[in-house]
């Protein structure tokens, strides 16, 4: 069934098709109609689920936290301020290795405050063992979060998933979304049903006091996780092809077969991206675009395959990380180490001014032009 | 639930149920009330009970990874989320029809008066349908005994060194819970075991938010010898120093009136912690500990049970 929704409405469309038992969530723009959709949808008898409105983001996610612990598939939905707020229990979900699926509205930081599209958020979120991805559009919103369950409850991975949408670009933009059958959903992602959870008749104790002769392997298999989640990831994005028409990848490549320069970038910056490539193509530039999905795992090897030939790789960043560059910059980058490619970091967005095609192409004019650097500034006012 | 040993027919009837579900080998101090107050409170609670024990002196003594001395599920969880974590627990039972099982969260002073108090505020506003419990052994005793907003006046910590002691007054932690309508509140104490483990079964009976407070005494960071733990306990009591009383949908009752109330002062001379304290400090401490009394009294009288 087609609807027009927008982001945020997609999400939590997700949510309910995922068949969440336990929702806990606190408003924060531009999240916020989110978080109202699902708790009219729970109201509604739509959804067979507890809606916890909790009093903060961070118990939020404690509530998440517990009720995930004792068997149920949660849900929680954030933004910027209040991620940074969950950040403790954002180490705590995946070092308890739940698997949890949280949609991100990037949003920038304050101060000033600001409610417009930034990645700084998520990224800020890099290191905790979460599965980080970013959407670009509203449809793979509504899909990735029905994946992320899939992926992220896979006997081998148990991970938290960090979905990422841009703040309004996305969350307040309608467009058309194709809302699967909820029987074939349900056969695509059945119950969740844990091994080990808290239950009365098998007394355990979760997250307890671990001295270093056990808290080094429990690292060690969070990274071990992680690696295998590329497979599942590749997996069950064609198994969702399959399924239901739309396949998803860790990447995705656009016109890069025989591209001499390619854009790395991701969010909704890619649609841009891909619009700027066509219309440079037509002029006869041989640019292609090269969307990232998943930040955590990092596709290493899509990554290296797709541009190891190319003659300049320039990655587009939403996000910075200060005194040093882009961080998607920062990845790619140790990616291509050895190659002979020019690379290229722009900044652009942040905050969510607008980043135009003509931005685009002004990236490709410079690639073409100049010496490579790490920190291109686009659009500034200096 | 209760039992009897001697076949004579004295009249000693043991309402302390037998059974003991807190294994041994935990890894609290000599003498610690934590592990009492635990001990009692699950037998009043029974194996059906899942734990969400934040950061405090619980987090070490349940024993380290692989152990656990509970003998009930253990949920371990960050610091300021104990009642936001049973929250979560307490749902997942819901949706999973599990209606028979009591999702408890326990926390210490610090977890609670201090870091955790948003989020106990926010689960008792929305009637969370599961217990609050906190041991108060009024300091970061985990941390090794630093003040917490339950170190009483005069106390001695290691933040509120002898020459600069604690000042002002322990938070009123029952008067804030108390606030909030919940249907059940009430103090206990380790030394009064009976009156506690049948305030945790009232409690266990009780739907909605339930709110217990537990006094805990720690010869480690109150200075004084573990045999005289319960001592300790039973002379807070006497001394009005921690009165036993519940508060039932908004009815106050206080479970033990002393008739002669001991001074303050000999609560306060067997513990290390309030050994500096001159004659004039410990004049305004039974002062504050009257006026608490009194005003309690005057709650009981407006809002007790009518006994005409």
């Amino acid at each position: 069934m087609k609807k027009v929704l927008t982001g945020n409405f997609a999400t939590a469309y997700g949510a309910k098709a995922a068949r969440v038992n336990v929702i806990a969530a606190y408003p924060i723009t531009p999240q916020t109609t989110i978080v109202e959709m699902l708790s009219e949808i729970v109201a509604d008898g739509e959804l067979d689920a507890s809606f916890v409105k909790v009093e903060s983001e961070h118990s939020a996610l404690a509530a998440c936290i517990g009720a995930q612990s004792a068997g149920s598939r949660t849900f929680t939905a954030t933004s910027a301020q209040g991620l940074a707020l969950m950040h403790e229990l954002i180490h705590w979900a995946a070092r308890a290795r739940l698997p949890i699926v949280l949609a991100n509205v990037n949003r920038a930081m304050g101060p000033g405050w600001s409610i417009w599209a930034d990645a700084t958020d998520s990224i800020a979120q890099r290191d905790t063992g979460w599965m980080q991805l970013y959407c670009e559009n509203n449809q793979e919103v509504y899909d990735t979060i029905l994946m992320s369950y899939k992926i992220g409850e896979h006997a081998d991975i148990l991970l938290p998933a960090l979905v990422n949408l841009d703040a309004f670009f996305l969350s307040h933009t309608s467009q058309v979304v194709d809302l699967y059958d909820q029987k074939t959903i349900d056969q695509f992602l059945p119950p969740y049903n844990p091994k080990i959870k808290l239950d009365v008749n098998h007394p355990r104790s979760f997250g307890a006091l671990t001295s270093p002769e056990h808290y080094y392997e429990f690292s060690y298999k969070i990274q071990n996780a992680q690696e295998k989640a590329k497979e599942i990831i590749r997996k069950v994005g064609k198994e969702f092809g399959e399924m239901f028409g739309r396949e998803y990848d860790l990447t995705e490549s656009y016109r890069c077969e025989d591209a001499e320069f390619i854009l790395v970038n991701y969010g909704t910056l890619a649609g841009t991206v891909k619009d700027a490539v066509d219309r440079m193509r037509e002029k006869g530039i041989a640019v292609g675009s090269l969307k990232i999905r998943y930040f955590r795992p990092f596709p290493s090897e899509e990554i290296q395959s797709v541009l190891k030939n190319v003659k300049a790789v320039g990655v587009i960043d939403r996000a910075i990380s200060y005194g040093h560059e882009g961080p998607f910059f920062t990845e790619v980058r140790s990616n291509l180490y050895g190659s002979k490619a020019s690379l290229y970091g722009f900044i652009a967005g942040l905050g969510g001014r607008d980043v135009s095609i003509m931005d685009i192409e002004s990236m490709v004019d410079y690639m073409k032009k100049e010496q490579p650097s790490h920190l291109i500034w686009i659009g500034v006012k200096k | 639930m209760s039992s009897t040993t001697e076949s004579k027919p004295k009249k000693i009837k043991l309402t302390i149920p037998e059974e003991e579900i807190m294994n041994p080998g935990h890894l609290a101090c000599l003498g610690c009330g934590a592990s009492l107050a635990m001990r009692y409170v699950l037998k009043g609670l029974g194996k059906k009970t899942i734990l969400s024990i934040p950061a405090c002196c619980w987090a070490v003594i349940d024993g380290p990874f692989p152990y656990s001395a509970a003998g009930v599920p253990v949920h371990h969880c960050a610091f300021e989320t104990a009642a936001a974590t049973a929250c979560g627990v307490t749902h997942a039972l819901d949706q999973s029809g599990q209606d028979d099982v009591t999702s408890v969260a326990w926390a210490g002073d610090g977890g609670t008066f201090d870091i955790g108090l948003q989020a106990l505020s926010g689960a008792a506003e929305r009637g969370e349908n599961m217990i609050y419990i906190v041991y108060d052994n009024e300091a970061y005793m985990n941390t090794g005994i630093q003040r917490s907003s339950s170190t009483p006046h005069g106390a001695w910590t290691t933040t509120t060194p002898v020459k600069h002691y604690k000042k002002g007054l322990k938070k009123n932690i029952m008067e804030i819970m108390t606030a909030h309508g919940i249907p059940y509140c009430a103090t206990a104490n380790i030394g009064y075991p009976e009156d506690l483990i049948k305030k945790v079964k009232k409690a266990k009976e009780t739907k909605g938010f339930r709110f217990l407070h537990i006094y805990a005494p720690c010869p480690t960071g109150w200075k004084h010898p573990p045999d005289v733990t319960i001592k300790i306990s039973r002379l807070a009591t006497e001394t009005n120093v921690f009165p036993l009383f519940e508060v039932e949908d908004g009815i106050y009752k206080i479970n033990k009136k002393i008739k002669n109330p001991k001074p303050v002062s000999e609560y306060l001379k067997i513990q290390g912690r309030f050994r500096h304290l001159t004659e004039n400090v410990v004049q305004s401490i039974q002062k504050e500990v009257d006026q608490r009394w009194t005003r309690l009294q005057k709650m009981e009288q407006a809002f007790g049970e009518k006994t005409e």
